[in-house]
């Protein structure tokens, strides 16, 4: 869990030397393309052309991918069964292309995630976007906290152990306990975080000058050029669909 | 050795030291009657550097934070006069820099240099000139790693380093230093005081320390003032803070019975393959007191929890002997008792205080352990009240814990753990945040426990309560990789 959580430098990979405000632009043509095919072969196709990339982003490792999907694995194949299952013309052709969707629309955001640097993203989000700096480096700062989140869950559970307060197998109890340590540990964050904006704001943050970045981010040809490939991939795989007769679009209905 | 260049300076006002003036300042706190802080009357000359100490909940921290601009103007009630470089706090704040306690929430970047031009990015500072200015930073507090380094993988020391670099390079007129080594051990300390030290000798901001622990900012400082409830208190050249622990008679204890051991006993997270504890041998024994020091990061809050069966050792035993273990259900191993059962046997101290309040007010916070216990009413409140009394937190008894200093919060923390009467203590740094008075008055509670049979261990760095008190020490080493 702290594993997935942890934001430190992201290692080099090659995926990493695309600008974030690229990576996401494909993303968001991909998302926009699978929301609206209902057939097999477009998720098909763009899940395909995903997972080549993987090793791209330095998940070629069984064990690293394993750590940053199987929710995601699991996920999809509950949508993918209980669609066979459930529809009123059950089939698994739908079944499965409503899990490969499933798959097809995550796997672009665990490919960001594994190859951009936090800060990265936050310096291309307010240079090139124009994102507001007070959201997106406020959104960094907590971001770096969420690993001792996980660490002062633990920490406060064993505390009330040492105070004779535990559940038990009582289920009632265990649900108020974890209502009481909900309770501690939402106290303990908004005051770390509150100290966390009083030394973001010592040191100057949001008081009104314009901010300069120390990093930059420079587009380059090449993310010209894998925006461009996301746009020919998606139309390669509408048009398949269409050649094969699959072609489904939403709106058509 | 931070001479700016023309247009660096220019692009961020500073490197001026000011001057702080004070004149009759009071500031009570909104939930409050008594007034934090009262007829405070201090004037600090450009570049002087001035030490602010005084005991536990005397107002350090309200001081600091009016001085920063930070008080929150709708908690607070503010009389008389203060000034920072001739204006308000508040509006002063782009000429202040503030280092606080936690490290780890004032790091805002994952990357160290990132984090260092942060403050220079707001202060709208070229590109160009940020990164020869956050290197000259780094240099000044003798940060060793380059700019690349993740921030995650620091000590507590390197990375107050790190914070006081990024505070430093805005060029702060005034710097405010709130007991940033107190959650570092001795080397760590030492770094920092050595990076203050270095970047602050040729008075181009004005400082101002504030830590009850006044001796080792001694030869940092110009002067020293205390902070009492009657106002402030100047102390003179050659003044040095009273030994603690001098005539400090503590009561003899016979020796008891073997109650608690650790065989071999060691502890790895999941998932991790360096052992967060190696193999460790111990025994606790009742009229004994045990002191576990040794430097951050060898374990030594883990073996407290594993002493308090909080946790399973992942290798090797705790077992409690059948003295100890007698009546609770779950056998010899306290990882495995009910909580109710453990309470009464094994009491227990965390370094975080405030993770283990549970009611909204201190008397039910003393006497929710020994109902827990299955004490009866009348006594509990009884052992409240008592306890209340001794640690000199009478006056908040309907407080809230939340709202109490930092230092209050540590002794009512301890004296919820003494409240249930267990035969084994599980201290971790109890000592914390006192002053001379109460740190005398909790040792002397400590040793009483002893005296009556306890089994009493303290996770520390106070080299003072280690002579003062331990029958024994372990030291814990730097740990290998977990067999």
């Amino acid at each position: 869990m702290t594993a997935s959580l942890a934001l430190g430098p992201a290692p080099d990979v090659t995926l990493g030397r695309i600008n974030p405000v690229a990576q996401l632009s494909a993303l968001i043509i991909v998302t926009v393309v699978l929301l609206t095919s209902l057939d097999v072969v477009t998720p098909a196709v763009l899940v395909a052309a995903e997972l080549t990339l993987l090793p791209a982003a330095g998940l070629h490792r069984p064990g690293a991918l394993w750590r940053r999907t199987w929710p995601l694995l699991a996920g999809a194949l509950s949508v993918g069964v209980v669609n066979t299952a459930l529809s009123t013309h059950p089939s698994v052709i739908s079944g499965a292309g409503l899990g490969l969707r499933v798959i097809g629309l995550a796997l672009p955001g665990v490919l960001l995630v594994a190859s951009t640097d936090p800060v990265r993203l936050a310096d291309a989000l307010t240079l090139h976007w124009h994102v507001p700096t007070r959201f997106a480096y406020g959104a960094l700062a907590a971001l770096r906290l969420a690993p001792l989140l996980v660490a002062e869950y633990e920490s406060i559970r064993l505390a009330r152990r040492t105070r004779g307060v535990e559940a038990g197998r009582n289920p009632l109890a265990r649900v108020r306990l974890l209502g009481g340590i909900g309770f501690a540990l939402l106290v303990g964050a908004v005051r770390r975080a509150s100290r966390l904006a009083t030394a973001m704001d010592a040191r100057g943050f949001d008081s009104g000058i314009p901010r300069t970045n120390a990093r930059g981010s420079r587009l380059h040809p090449r993310d010209a050029v894998f925006v461009a490939g996301s746009v020919v991939v998606c139309a390669a795989a509408v048009g398949l669909s269409i050649l094969l007769g699959a072609w489904a679009p939403v709106f058509v209905g | 050795m931070t001479s700016p260049g023309p247009t660096a300076a220019a692009a961020l006002r500073a490197g001026t030291p000011v001057r702080v003036v004070a004149r009759g300042l009071g500031v009570r706190h909104a939930s409050r009657r008594a007034w934090a802080l009262q007829g405070i009357d201090l004037v600090v000359e450009p570049g002087e550097r001035v030490l602010v100490t005084g005991g536990s909940g005397a107002g350090k921290s309200t001081l600091l934070a009016a001085l920063a601009g930070i008080l929150d103007p709708e908690g607070v009630e503010v009389i008389g006069e203060l000034t920072v470089g001739g204006r308000p706090p508040r509006q002063a704040r782009g000429q202040v820099g503030l280092l606080a306690q936690d490290p780890d929430s004032q790091l805002v970047m994952t990357r160290a240099g990132d984090d260092v031009a942060f403050g220079l990015e707001n202060g709208g500072v070229p590109a160009e000139h940020i990164w020869p200015r956050v290197d000259q930073a780094l240099a000044a507090v003798g940060f060793r790693y380059g700019r690349d380094r993740s921030t995650q993988a620091l000590s507590g020391g390197e990375k107050q380093r790190l914070v006081l670099a990024g505070v430093l390079v805005r060029r702060p007129g005034l710097l405010l230093l709130d007991e940033p080594t107190a959650q570092l051990d001795r080397p760590g300390a030492e770094l920092v005081r050595s990076a203050v030290a270095r970047t602050t000798a040729d008075r181009n901001t004005t400082v101002v320390v504030v830590d009850h622990d006044a001796g080792p900012w001694l030869p940092l400082v110009d002067r020293v003032v205390e902070l009492t409830p009657e106002g402030i208190t100047e102390l003179g050249a050659g003044w040095t803070p009273a030994r603690r622990a001098a005539g400090l008679r503590l009561p003899d204890a016979p020796g008891g019975p073997k109650l608690l051991a650790a065989e071999a006993a060691g502890f790895a997270y999941r998932g991790t393959t360096t052992a967060a504890l190696g193999a460790t041998d111990l025994t606790l024994s009742g009229g004994r007191a045990l002191a576990v020091t040794g430097p951050n990061g060898t374990g030594k809050s883990t073996l407290a929890l594993l002493l308090a069966g909080l946790r399973a050792p992942t290798i090797g035993r705790i077992e409690a002997a059948d003295e100890l273990a007698a009546g609770a259900r779950g056998g010899r191993r306290p990882d495995r008792w009910r909580a109710g059962d453990l309470v009464g046997r094994i009491g227990t101290v965390f370094q975080n205080p405030e993770q283990q309040f549970l009611t909204g007010r201190l008397r039910d916070e003393l006497a929710l352990g020994p109902l827990r216990s299955g004490s009866h009413a009348t006594a509990a409140h009884a052992t409240a009240e008592e306890l209340l009394e001794r640690l000199g937190l009478t006056a908040y008894a309907d407080a809230n814990p939340y709202t109490l200093s930092g230092g209050q919060q540590r002794r009512l923390s301890v004296a919820t753990a003494l409240a249930t009467s267990p035969r084994v203590l599980v201290l971790d740094e109890p000592t914390f945040g006192q002053d001379a008075q109460t740190w005398r008055e909790l040792v002397t509670l400590l040793a009483e426990r002893r005296a009556a049979g306890c089994a009493v261990v303290v996770v520390t760095h106070d080299a003072d309560l280690v002579s003062a008190l331990a029958d024994e020490q372990h030291e814990l080493q730097p740990v290998g990789s977990a067999p």
